[in-house]
């Protein structure tokens, strides 16, 4: 309390001393700020009481039953996926932005030539056990290349499982 | 003197006990009566918990826009039996250096408290184990004890955190305990007796006849000063300093498990039935059914037995409760005592002294 009204104090040095010793109260009467107190904490009853009864407030999903209705919050991040178009094609270049970007060396960009000579994407390994989720790499690609999937049921029985290679040359049909 | 001379007169005696009079014979017939009242009791204070830990968890995760419990059982129902349970199976664990005797003799001290307030409670005309002519000096006396299992468990528990909370708690009860007692002296003052039973029957009439209304806009404030008192007496948010799990690691039950640790926890729940049950009882009319004045409504409303609406009255106290713990955020233990020293107190005396008043100038209708 002393504390409290020691340090009021010392913001406003030009006031007079003239603190009440509960001073950590809002301004005002002892009358009035009893009201005013009364009337907040109503308030706030108010408020709590909207969340009791209207069921649409709530938040919690039963996860394991709903999967089918499940809701995904945009912002959600899960495992790393390469943005695709209806071909199939990707638009990363390979410069290994990404690579760089990630603290925790998650990402292996293998890189390869094509028939012309110019660097290509050959593999690109993302390591899900070390993945922190961070969104570094995602925020670093200047092409927007890959982006952080809604996809969260990641478990596996093997580590080997959790080495993901989200796009290789050799597996292409075109190739 | 006669306090209700043309009110309605109840009969105390129920059913059940005539019953077992006319089959035995005198002697054992009290016995008998004794033993079927305490063992009623005692299934009351046990099951009591058992439905409030469902609905503070259910009510609490409504509040904050959550489910709760939904999977022991149909929306979480058998979740207080799994509890149990688990706190039953637990390891009963003892401190070294911990004073053995008190350490588990504590935990039984607030239950039993809470036990004995049960004893004298109307939860009907004729259902009341005994009516004591100082009922409310009782129902004070007997819920000290539980200040002093409090202190005790803190003590005996040879931690310091325990004592730090064990000491809190104390002063907290102790303090807001002063306020209780005064808020029962008004209801005392204005009914004319300390009978728990009379204080009811004082209360005879329409809705507006419960003390709540009767003593006009001063019963309510002392009502929601009854449920503030009490919310504090009770050691529940936002005056649950003893207990701050985020600041005191637990308070006095710290170091407490399983079944000792369950002890303290089915207590501080029949604590919260039987303070509603004193707010219903000295405020809204007791087991006294809600009557508007109309006929034809009235007649249905008397209907109902007594012990339903107390118990209706009491449980809606009781979401008051939960309303103010789930709402409000804790106090610091400064201001705790600033509230209760400065704030409630005056009040208090304030109320003690406008009845006086009322009462001498005889504004108030007996």
């Amino acid at each position: 309390m002393n504390t409290t009204s020691s340090r009021q104090n010392s913001m406003t040095p030009g006031s007079p001393q003239k603190q009440t010793p509960a001073s950590s109260l809002p301004s005002g009467s002892y009358f009035k700020r009893i009201v005013s107190g009364f009337i907040s904490l109503l308030r706030g009853m108010g408020l709590t009481v909207t969340y009791l009864t209207d069921p649409r407030t709530v938040v919690t999903q039963q996860y394991p039953e709903n999967r089918a209705t499940l809701l995904m919050t945009p912002r959600f991040r899960a495992c790393l996926t390469m943005v695709r178009d209806e071909t199939g094609a990707h638009c990363c270049t390979a410069c290994g932005l990404c690579e760089k970007a990630c603290p925790n060396g998650t990402i292996s960009v293998l890189t390869m030539k094509d028939l012309s000579g110019r660097k290509m994407l050959g593999k690109y390994v993302y390591r899900l056990l070390q993945c922190t989720f961070c969104n570094l790499c995602v925020e670093t690609c200047p092409f927007g290349a890959i982006v952080m999937g809604q996809n969260y049921e990641l478990a596996a029985y093997d580590r080997d499982a959790l080495v993901l290679t989200l796009h290789s040359e050799e597996d292409e049909p075109h190739a | 003197m006669s306090v209700f001379p043309d009110k309605v007169l109840y009969p105390p005696n129920n059913p059940i006990g005539d019953l077992v009079r006319t089959l035995v014979p005198a002697p054992f017939s009290d016995v008998l009566n004794g033993g079927l009242a305490i063992f009623s009791l005692l299934a009351l204070a046990s099951l009591t918990p058992v439905v409030l830990i469902w609905l503070e968890r259910k009510v609490a995760a409504h509040f904050q826009a959550r489910l709760g419990p939904m999977r022991v059982g149909w929306h979480g129902t058998l979740q207080p039996v799994a509890d149990g349970i688990k706190l039953m199976f637990k390891e009963i664990l003892k401190p070294e250096g911990a004073d053995t005797f008190l350490f588990f003799l504590a935990p039984i001290l607030p239950a039993t408290a809470s036990f004995l307030v049960l004893t004298v409670l109307p939860f009907d005309h004729h259902l009341q184990v005994t009516d004591l002519n100082a009922g409310v000096l009782f129902v004070i006396a007997a819920s000290g004890l539980s200040i002093f299992g409090v202190l005790l468990a803190g003590w005996s528990s040879n931690n310091k955190y325990s004592l730090l909370g064990g000491i809190r708690a104390g002063a907290q009860m102790i303090s807001f305990e002063i306020s209780l007692a005064l808020l029962m002296l008004l209801i005392v003052l204005l009914s004319g007796t300390a009978s728990l039973r009379g204080i009811v029957l004082a209360q005879q009439g329409t809705i507006l006849d419960w003390w709540i209304f009767k003593f006009p806009l001063f019963g309510l404030v002392a009502f929601i000063l009854f449920l503030i008192s009490s919310t504090a007496e009770l050691n529940r948010g936002p005056f649950d300093i003893v207990e701050a799990e985020s600041e005191l690691t637990g308070g006095f039950t710290t170091e407490y498990s399983g079944i000792s640790f369950a002890m303290f926890f089915f207590a501080e729940f029949v604590n919260m039935f039987v303070a509603a049950a004193l707010a219903t009882t000295l405020f809204l009319g007791g087991f006294l059914a809600p009557q508007m004045g109309w006929g034809m409504l009235d007649r249905l409303l008397d209907a109902v037995p007594g012990f339903v609406w107390f118990f209706a009255k009491t449980y809606g106290v009781i979401f008051i409760y939960m309303w103010f713990r789930w709402t409000f955020p804790r106090l610091r233990v400064d201001q705790l005592m600033v509230f209760e020293w400065k704030v409630l107190l005056p009040m208090h005396l304030f109320l003690l002294a406008v009845a006086g008043f009322f009462i001498t100038m005889e504004w108030i209708p007996l």
